[in-house]
């Protein structure tokens, strides 16, 4: 289903507006397998500290990543609306990343993205690939592999 | 049709031919007299011959055809069995495998001609006959086919063909040209499983030759295998009959053919000859009836072949078995996890839950629960019985590479195995043929002294290396033991110290499980020279490491003078195992119970020092203490308790005390993998699993704190 609709005419994308902070982020529906609440998360010792720990999730096991430490924010505070999406990359298997609040999907055309400069001094805009422009508001767009890439490389 | 699709065959019988010749040429340097053994050998380079010939690997045909012939004057009693033949036919298995193995890869023989095997082969021929007798084959043959005196259990069914216009008009076409018709019947073995397969490769060798114009059953009947255990055929061919006759019984599994050359006029007029062949038949087997009064003379139509049959193979009949993909079994495998994990959080509900019911119902609830505990327990045995295997096929190598080691190292030894039919699970079998080989390699070479030494120390001669499998409790242990001359500590300690290991002061302090344990570090190797078969330092840690990435482990007795003996504990299963769950913090840990050896409840004030390391003093045995709390890295605690708990872990001869808040006793768990994001570099947490209340409690790999 996700796929079917992701690929619209004219090269358009859509993607799951999420909160993180104060900014919003644009993640690419099609690498998205689910979206869950909040669960109890169970921390794994000794590994990266950006991984929060493993859920179970229909009785596989999830790891979970904090987007925020990844992104050097402060740490994630748990509320109603926090929300865990489960991403599906092929190949690397399921990983779940926290989000503080999920909030619609919206649909932008090539026009409405501005690809940003590749901005070595800040390590946040490695994960960002474009600003999606919708409306008035301006959407961070998540580049998905390289939020996995980077997570293998530490 | 063509013949790729029959290469899975051709490798799958290859194989069980070459070991099948392996394992008689072993027996026959022991015994180079015993004919069975000698038969049995000639049989299989048949069958090899035939099948590599079908297949059209004309280079392995050629092999296998020189070592029949060598065979065929064994058999006759023309020469004997000598220890250079024995040599030379161990290389024409290797010669064979290589093929074999080009074979697998691009279903290509390869361009190995061996000419040096053959040329030895031949020599040997020569040398033990004078002559190079060839033909002397093709009766020889013949003799041993019809010994069972039942010859005529093979009717000549093609006589009986009935045929069509068309075809009649066909056969007369031909033989106005000039072609020679034969008529064939060809029986096949009746233990056979793929007899279109057969009757194909017949029909492929017999094609070179000429055309068949009439199939009996038709064709298409033969390729769905709609016929008995015998189809005859009419073709029209330039070539003589022997010939074809000789291809057509080169295919495996081929009973016997039956042919000769007919005529249309004698085809069409079948009728007449029928009954005079059903008259021959019945005289035939009046004859037989004097001879074996047991066997019933009746008309040998189709009952015959039967009752003939039964008496004249001794093979086994074959198991009824289905090839199942692996990855359906642990398709399988994951379901019944799922249905475990279901069964467990059903449990955990009916422990918790007894208020909400009513006494009765909640009584039937933990009755059907128990029901069902059973069920998948038993479900789940099951499922792990699928996908158990023999150790034989890997073990059964073992003995010709100690026999060819033997000979490289000029040390006499003797391999003596037990425990072949131990079972495990598929993945492990896979897998555990390097490390023992590996371990077999260090006890021929390291462990055994040379025959002089050993004469010296009032052992006998030939040095033995024991090679034992069985199954202990969850484990399945493989014990390799050799009475060499064990390990000199002392000569590794001193080694350890040369090569700035240990410092001397270290050393002396050392107990002789831990200079013992040297061995297994990568690159150390004691052999004084590198040698062939071992010496280069990658042995024991690969044997090591290849064990412990199996989820077992290995150790080492070893008393000087009087040998060796390596231990390597494997489990059974991978997937499923019986857990002990514990708290830390609140957090759950599931420790398998399989390193468990005891539980203990101990005061604060019990825990003593050494070299500032916590330990506890019990039953005559000091053991280190490890907190899980700060391995673990969880908030530290404020007040020290009283009384603690500790798991009292083993690993081979080591223990160790691991500090847990709390025991939440046993259970059967499903190992899960933590996935590839999660840079899992200490390997203390092994996976997880998922718990009855949907909980994920991480499992604890001990083995890793040692």
């Amino acid at each position: 289903m996700a796929n079917n609709i992701s690929v619209l005419e004219n090269g358009k994308k859509q993607f799951i507006v999420v909160k993180i902070g104060s900014e919003q982020y644009g993640i690419d529906i099609s690498y998205v397998d689910n979206i869950v609440r909040m669960q109890k998360i169970t921390r794994v010792p000794k590994v990266q500290p950006y991984f929060k720990g493993i859920i179970n999730l229909r009785g596989e096991i999830v790891p979970v990543m904090s987007i925020r430490t990844k992104m050097d924010l402060e740490p994630d505070v748990f509320t109603d609306v926090t929300r865990i999406i489960i991403l599906k990359l092929e190949e690397h298997g399921v990983l779940g990343i926290l989000v503080d609040e999920v909030k619609e999907v919206v649909t932008l055309g090539p026009d409405e993205i501005d690809k940003v400069a590749y901005d070595a001094k800040n390590n946040k805009s490695n994960f960002i690939n474009g600003v999606g422009k919708h409306g008035e508001e301006l959407i961070s767009l998540f580049d998905t592999n390289s939020i996995i890439d980077e997570s293998e490389n530490v | 049709m063509d013949v790729s699709q029959y290469l899975e065959i051709f490798i799958d019988e290859t194989n069980g031919h070459l070991q099948n010749l392996s394992d008689c040429i072993m027996s026959l340097e022991k015994d180079p007299e015993n004919m069975d053994t000698i038969n049995e050998i000639f049989r299989a380079a048949h069958s090899l011959k035939g099948m590599a010939g079908t297949m059209g690997f004309k280079r392995m045909q050629r092999l296998t055809h020189d070592m029949e012939n060598v065979f065929q004057e064994v058999r006759s009693g023309n020469m004997s069995v000598t220890s250079g033949l024995v040599d030379v036919l161990f290389q024409c298995l290797d010669a064979i495998d290589a093929y074999l193995e080009s074979v697998k890869e691009s279903s290509e023989e390869g361009t190995d001609d061996n000419e040096a095997i053959i040329q030895e082969l031949n020599d040997i021929l020569a040398a033990g006959t004078g002559a190079v007798p060839k033909k002397e084959e093709k009766p020889a043959e013949k003799e041993e086919k019809p010994k069972d005196g039942d010859e005529n259990r093979f009717q000549k069914k093609y006589l009986e063909l009935e045929f069509s216009e068309k075809e009649k008009e066909e056969l007369r076409v031909s033989e106005e040209k000039g072609m020679k018709l034969y008529g064939m019947t060809v029986y096949i073995q009746e233990d056979c499983l793929l007899k279109a397969a057969r009757a194909f490769l017949v029909f492929k060798a017999v094609e070179d030759y000429g055309n068949i114009i009439v199939y009996n059953p038709s064709s298409q009947d033969i390729e769905d295998e709609k016929f008995g255990f015998d189809f005859s055929f009419v073709f029209a061919s330039e070539a003589e009959l022997d010939k074809v006759m000789e291809v057509s019984k080169a295919v495996s599994e081929i009973e016997e053919v039956v042919g000769e050359k007919v005529s249309y006029k004698s085809l069409t007029a079948a009728a007449a000859k029928k009954e005079e062949e059903e008259a021959e038949a019945a005289k035939n087997a009046e004859q037989k009836k004097e001879v074996e009064a047991a066997q019933k003379p009746a008309v040998p139509a189709q009952a015959k072949p039967q009752t003939g049959k039964k008496q004249n193979t001794g093979k086994p009949v074959t198991n009824r078995t289905v090839r199942v993909d692996i990855e359906k079994l642990d398709a399988l495998m994951n379901q019944v996890s799922e249905l475990i994990i279901a069964k467990n959080s059903l449990v955990s509900i009916g422990s918790t839950s007894d208020g909400g019911m009513g006494g009765s119902n909640s009584q039937a609830f933990h009755e059907q629960i128990e029901y069902l505990e059973r069920i998948t327990t038993g479900l789940h045995e099951s499922v792990m019985k699928v996908r158990m295997v023999p150790i034989e096929s890997v073990v059964q190598k073992f003995p010709r590479m100690i026999r060819d080691l033997s000979k490289k190292l000029d040390k006499k030894m003797e391999l003596y195995m037990t425990g072949e039919d131990t079972e495990l699970d598929r993945t492990v079998v896979d897998q555990i043929g390097d490390p023992l080989q590996h371990l077999l390699r260090n006890s021929a070479d390291h462990g055994l002294e040379n025959s002089e030494v050993r004469r010296k120390r009032g052992k006998p001669e030939a040095g033995s290396i024991h090679l034992n499998a069985f199954q202990e409790g969850n484990n399945v242990i493989i014990e390799v033991s050799d009475d060499g001359n064990g390990i000199d500590t002392e000569s590794v300690k001193s080694k350890a110290i040369e090569r700035g290991l240990i410092t001397p002061e270290q050393g002396a302090a050392l107990s002789q499980k831990e200079i013992i344990d040297f061995l297994f570090m990568p690159s150390f190797s004691m052999a004084k020279q590198i040698s062939d078969v071992s010496g280069r330092g990658v042995g024991l840690d690969v044997v090591k490491s290849n064990i412990e990435a199996l989820g077992g482990d290995v150790e080492v007795k070893s008393v000087l003078g009087e040998g060796s003996k390596f231990t390597v504990r494997l489990p059974l299963t991978l997937a499923i195992i019986q857990a002990l769950m514990v708290e830390v913090r609140n957090e759950k840990y599931a420790i398998s119970l399989g390193s468990i050896e005891t539980i203990e409840e101990i005061m604060a004030d019990e825990i003593k020092f050494v070299q500032a390391k916590e330990v506890i003093h019990i039953r005559g045995m000091v053991i280190p203490l490890i907190r899980l709390d700060q391995l673990l890295d969880c908030e530290p605690e404020e007040e020290e308790k009283e009384s603690l708990t500790v798991i009292i872990v083993r690993k081979g001869d080591k223990f160790a005390g691991l500090i847990v808040d709390e025991l939440n006793g046993q259970q059967e768990i499903v190992i899960k993998s933590l996935g590839k994001y999660i840079n899992n570099s200490t390997k203390i947490i092994s996976g997880a699993t998922v718990l009855g209340d949907g909980e994920v409690a991480l499992i604890l790999d001990v083995n890793t704190l040692f």
